[in-house]
């Protein structure tokens, strides 16, 4: 399988702080600040900029992570990927009346987006939400846009782009493979 | 996976993967608003020929959990009263096209047979004496988030197994998952050869101290047609678990209902080692995880959702 890197290691960690310096910078009330990550790879790099963004503020922001198997669009209507790891969510905190960054590793068609939306308001009604994500490949099928941008990526749509994480993958890496028949598109 | 029959047909990684999804919506079940949707647009038939409090509840409130539209039968005051076959009530229900349908019924394989008549998935919520998978899967789902682990537990299972459905499920579940099973009761109440599904067998309680789970199952009186004992309080004398006969160390499960001061004193039903409202609360979230498995799953079940107008449709609807 023919695989080209477009993030390396430091440049990873370049662009999550970079992220949540512009998140400051668009929140001058970060006191109001949460940080949500979507299950499983988005939770990760929520936790990492949680992190950057409590060096940045000094404070303590809330955190939390969502599961949005339960508010996909295509239940039933074909079998879905199949999800060996069942996950939950965990938000522990108030959000009325604040700004919760949803983070996720890579936008696409916006479904997985919309359906985390919809879950994020079954705990609550928020001030205002904005999306983090370290790649946008583009090919949106529902209108939603991004507020911070880690790497736009020009991609086929037969094209994948893989995110490897140290906490799961052992290692830190963007990379776009070609297609290959028995692969599942994200 | 189509139908949930019996845990008999259910694989160690097949239970665990329900299991783990109902730790999931055990987290939903902590939200003000406890309502996901799932299936929102489908519809669950919940059909019960004999009397429920906890199943049929549970399952009615799963499904509404997962925001489908439910259609909740009961056979009494139904159509079933003026004469109305099985087959036929389930042609009849069949026709609004429903993704499930959760069926309890008093005689064994029925939900078998219903699984041959409609498009629907069909969730067996107890037939006669056969099967009740889903209590068996809350049962173990309650011993796993107590016990971490079933491997090498040894769990008694007291009291009038041969009518029991749910004796039979567990025994089934619970050696699937690693623990050591005795039954015990008279012999009167235990079938013959059942040790051959891999378990022990006592005709007392002597022993039991060294159970580390005592699950005491209801004295049928409904299914008894003849005296299997000689009366209740003898039963109660020889078999009764009380706070004498039960150790600290001991945890108690009861599928419910109870016969206070028959199969269990009302000492031992309230003691903290009881389990029963686990068990219950159990009930839900694990019946949500079997209508999410069958209709929302991972793997290849037909989607039901596209049988519309394709089923006869019987003469008749219920009055």
């Amino acid at each position: 399988m023919n695989e080209k890197v477009v993030l390396e290691h430091d440049d990873l960690k370049r662009t999550l702080r970079r992220i949540a310096h512009e998140i400051a910078e668009g929140n001058p009330d970060s006191e109001r600040l949460a940080v949500v990550g979507i299950h499983t790879r988005g939770a990760v790099l929520a936790r990492r900029l949680h992190v950057f963004l409590g060096e940045l503020t000094g404070s303590d922001l809330p955190f939390g992570d969502l599961d949005i198997s339960f508010y996909r669009d295509d239940v039933g209507a074909k079998a879905p990927a199949s999800q060996p790891v069942v996950h939950s969510s965990h938000i522990d905190f108030d959000l009325s009346e604040r700004t919760v960054v949803l983070v996720d590793d890579v936008l696409y068609t916006g479904r997985t987006v919309r359906a985390a939306i919809e879950a994020l308001f079954d705990y609550g009604r928020p001030q205002r939400v904005q999306l983090a994500v370290l790649c946008d490949r583009g090919h949106r099928e529902l209108p939603i846009r991004p507020d911070y941008v880690g790497k736009n990526l020009p991609t086929a749509r037969e094209e994948r782009v893989n995110v490897r994480l140290e906490e799961i993958d052992g290692t830190d890496e963007v990379t776009i493979s070609e297609p290959s028949t028995m692969e599942v598109s994200r | 996976m189509k139908h949930l029959l019996s845990i008999e047909q259910l694989s160690r990684e097949e239970i665990e993967a329900i299991l783990d999804r109902a730790e999931s919506f055990a987290e939903v079940g902590r939200r003000d608003i406890k309502k996901v949707p799932t299936l929102r647009g489908r519809t669950v038939v919940s059909l019960f020929y004999e009397s429920s409090t906890r199943t049929s509840s549970s399952f009615d409130l799963a499904a509404k959990r997962l925001s489908a539209d439910l259609v909740s039968v009961k056979a009494a005051g139904s159509s079933v009263e003026k004469g109305e076959s099985l087959k036929d009530t389930i042609a009849t229900l069949s026709a609004y096209d429903p993704a499930a349908i959760v069926i309890r019924h008093p005689y064994a394989g029925a939900a078998q047979m219903v699984a041959g008549w409609t498009a629907a998935s069909v969730v067996n919520a107890g037939d006669g004496k056969h099967e009740h998978p889903s209590q068996a899967l809350l049962d173990v789902y309650t011993l796993r988030r107590r016990l971490g682990s079933l491997e090498g537990v040894r769990i008694w299972i007291v009291g009038d197994v041969l009518h029991s459905r749910v004796a039979r499920s567990n025994l089934i579940a619970f050696a699937k998952m690693g623990a050591e099973v005795t039954l015990c009761g008279p012999p009167t109440l235990i079938p013959r050869g059942i040790e051959a599904l891999g378990c022990d067998v006592s005709y007392s309680l002597d022993g039991i101290e060294e159970a580390d789970v005592v699950y005491a199952l209801r004295m049928q009186k409904e299914r008894m047609s003849e005296s299997f004992v000689p009366s209740l309080r003898e039963y109660a004398a020889s078999f009764q678990i009380d706070s004498r006969r039960l150790n600290p160390r001991q945890l108690l499960m009861h599928p419910g209902p109870v016969n206070r001061g028959v199969e269990l004193s009302g000492e031992a039903i309230d003691s903290p080692q009881s389990l029963i409202a686990e068990q219950v609360a159990a009930g839900l979230v694990v019946r949500m995880a079997i209508l999410y498995e069958l209709l929302a799953g991972g793997d290849a079940s037909a989607p039901s959702a596209e049988g519309e107008g394709s089923r006869p449709t019987p003469i008749g609807t219920p009055a």
